[in-house]
């Protein structure tokens, strides 16, 4: 077992829950409320310095009944020592961790990632949008476990969709607020920005 | 009938008397351009972003002032179509990951799944691995030398990458079938132990290869133009390659000496003799030294390879794990049963999860498994190694030409195929 384990549990006490061992490698579970103090301290903390953030991913399990796990995978590049860090999250409930952005700007694409194929939303990240899927993929999270192989829609509903998508509406408000390209527009594509066509226009009432 | 002077008639256009460029007023009021900045697009069909990667560039002028990755457009949700399949199905869904060293990641996946399952595999069986590893890097690097130096407007070393790429091919066509879809391996042992004249065929390689080596360098490494364009250019310090989880040449080439091979060894890789290449100022320019560097250690550890090789069997005995032989299978009702029992219900691995990290070419491959006891995965992750590179693009291209961001996209060796899975 992974000595930085009892170093939590004398540190944040309750926050830390079970820890157990699986193949070789230490996996230890952390109450959602204490992630972001329990990342800081493993970076920081002389004698763990788990300065690389290896990945970021999410669990679920066929079992209903197991809540969603988020497994960040820590390692010490000093040290050589590796360790897995869950935090459980039900299923049913609200789906809403701690970014760890702060901590590792490496967490960016990666919780947009698990935000993309889970739908679990990342507090304080600074860009949480959907990174594989396009922005407005409307079949839900395509990695959960109630999310059909071959997706939600029939195969013609998304061939209509594709077909019909328009290829001026690829790029996002941000990107057109780039050049002040949105005051140049036609008004025809204004009025679909503004319906929501690609996302919410930033100052919409 | 108006006169006209004969000055203007010999004039040349734009230029006054004195042979100095005139400056034409455009219209009554010239637009300031320089208060204007500029969206472009570039791709996702453009040979210079590698593959169907889609940047939305603001520029001010020629100078990058943000970059905004799209991808995605590759998606195909092979770890979704791994929780359908057994451990061995998958394979060949690895061979279409990093489709630019399929061998690496069928291995890769394989370790993974045996530390699941506590395999431990023969010993030819490692040394074939560790051959299948280091072709798939020399495979990988020399692509990505070719194409780059393609960017970059030179075009002879891309020839000569590809020449000795191909002769990778060809043996590893000789071994697999396959140049690209190798799936070469199988949990608990490989596919197909390697031919006979392979073994002569990979020395005859390891020989020569150097001499192609010492060309490309002799034609890049101090050539003006090659150094002008990449020296200096997309830095990152060692602290923030670390920050943003890079792995990889990417990441030693800042200066961080970490290797997978070496701190959590794989495949017995401690065994061998190999240095670890590892750059000092984290720019374009010193990616291409660690890359070019690699493939000579690769070079290295593929002829120590092939000296240790031992005989023996590729294939663990298990039989529950490794189909018997096809003619026992026919023959002889118990291997009858456990053929039909893993062609039907595949091998089952016990509960529990494990991480394999192995250095693939493009940097750290994950493989995160999930198992519930069944045949097939609850999760199969894939840490994607140019995922993760790819997105520290923005950081580095931000206050660069234009120019430049293409050279600082090629030099973070993206396979699209693995970014977008």
């Amino acid at each position: 077992m992974n000595p930085s384990v009892d170093a939590l549990r004398a540190t944040f006490g309750p926050a830390i829950g079970r820890a157990l061992e699986s193949c070789g490698d230490t996996i230890v579970y952390v109450g959602r409320e204490a992630l972001l103090d329990v990342m800081a301290w493993l970076r920081d903390t002389p004698g763990h310095t788990y300065d690389y953030l290896v990945d970021v991913t999410a669990v679920e399990y066929r079992d209903r009944e197991r809540p969603l796990e988020v497994v960040y995978s820590l390692r010490s590049l000093a040290r050589r020592a590796d360790l897995r860090v869950k935090v459980e999250l039900d299923s049913q409930g609200d789906l809403t961790v701690d970014s760890v952005v702060p901590l590792w700007r490496g967490a960016d694409w990666l919780e947009r990632e698990v935000f993309d194929m889970f739908g679990i939303t990342f507090r304080g990240h600074p860009d949480l949008r959907r990174i594989l899927m396009w922005e407005t993929y409307a079949e839900g999270y395509p990695l959960r476990k109630d999310f059909p192989l071959r997706g939600r829609f029939s195969r013609a509903e998304q061939v209509r969709q594709a077909l019909g998508a328009r290829p001026e509406a690829h790029y996002s408000l941000e990107e057109l607020s780039i050049a002040d390209a949105y005051d140049d527009l036609p008004g025809d594509m204004k009025e679909r920005l503004r319906r929501g066509e690609r996302g919410t226009l930033p100052d919409a009432e | 009938m108006s006169t006209r002077t004969v000055e203007l008639e010999l004039a040349t256009p734009g230029v006054d008397a004195q042979g100095q460029p005139l400056r034409v007023p455009l219209g009554a009021a010239e637009p300031d351009l320089a208060a204007e900045h500029m969206l472009i697009n570039i791709g996702p069909q453009h040979p210079a972003t590698h593959g169907v990667l889609r940047l939305v560039v603001e520029l001010d002028g020629e100078t990058v002032v943000r970059v905004i990755p799209h991808v995605g457009y590759l998606h195909s949700g092979f770890e979704k179509l791994g929780e359908y399949r057994h451990y061995n199905q998958i394979i060949p869904l690895t061979d279409r990951t990093d489709y630019l060293s399929p061998m690496a990641n069928n291995v890769g996946f394989a370790l993974a799944a045996e530390k699941l399952m506590g395999i431990a595999i023969t010993p030819r069986c490692t040394v074939l691995r560790v051959i299948a590893c280091e072709m798939s890097r020399i495979i990988s690097h020399m692509v990505w030398l070719g194409t780059t130096s393609i960017d970059l407007g030179a075009f002879t070393p891309f020839l000569w990458a590809f020449q000795e790429r191909e002769r990778i091919y060809d043996l590893q066509e000789m071994w697999t079938g396959a140049r690209l879809t190798t799936s070469v391996t199988r949990v608990g042992g490989m596919m197909a132990d390697v031919p006979d004249d392979f073994v002569e065929g990979l020395r005859h390689f390891t020989r020569t290869f150097p001499k192609t080596l010492s060309e490309i360098d002799r034609v890049l490494t101090r050539n003006a133009v090659w150094v002008g364009r990449t020296q200096g250019v997309g830095v990152l310090t060692a602290a923030e390659a670390t920050n943003h989880s890079l792995s990889g040449p990417m990441l030693r080439a800042s200066g961080v000496a970490y290797d997978v091979r070496k701190d959590k060894p794989y495949l017995d890789y401690e065994t061998y003799d190999f240095d670890v290449v590892v750059g000092e100022h984290g720019d374009v320019y010193d990616r291409y030294l660690v890359r070019l560097e690699e493939c000579s250690q690769s070079n290295r550890i593929l002829a120590q390879a092939l000296d240790r090789l031992p005989d023996g069997p590729i294939n663990i005995a298990d039989p529950r794990v490794i189909l018997p032989p096809k003619s026992r299978a026919m023959n002889d009702m118990e291997a009858m049963i456990y053929h039909f029992k893993q062609v039907m219900e595949g091998v089952k691995a016990p509960v529990g999860e494990a991480y394999v990290g192995i250095e693939n070419p493009k940097g750290e491959l994950g493989t995160y498994l999930v198992s519930d006891g069944t045949a097939k995965p609850v999760r199969w992750r894939i840490r994607p190694p140019s995922f993760i590179n790819l997105s520290v693009l923005p950081r580095m291209a931000a206050g660069h030409l234009l120019s430049d961001l293409i050279a600082i996209n090629a030099s973070v060796d993206i396979v699209m195929g693995e970014v977008d899975r």
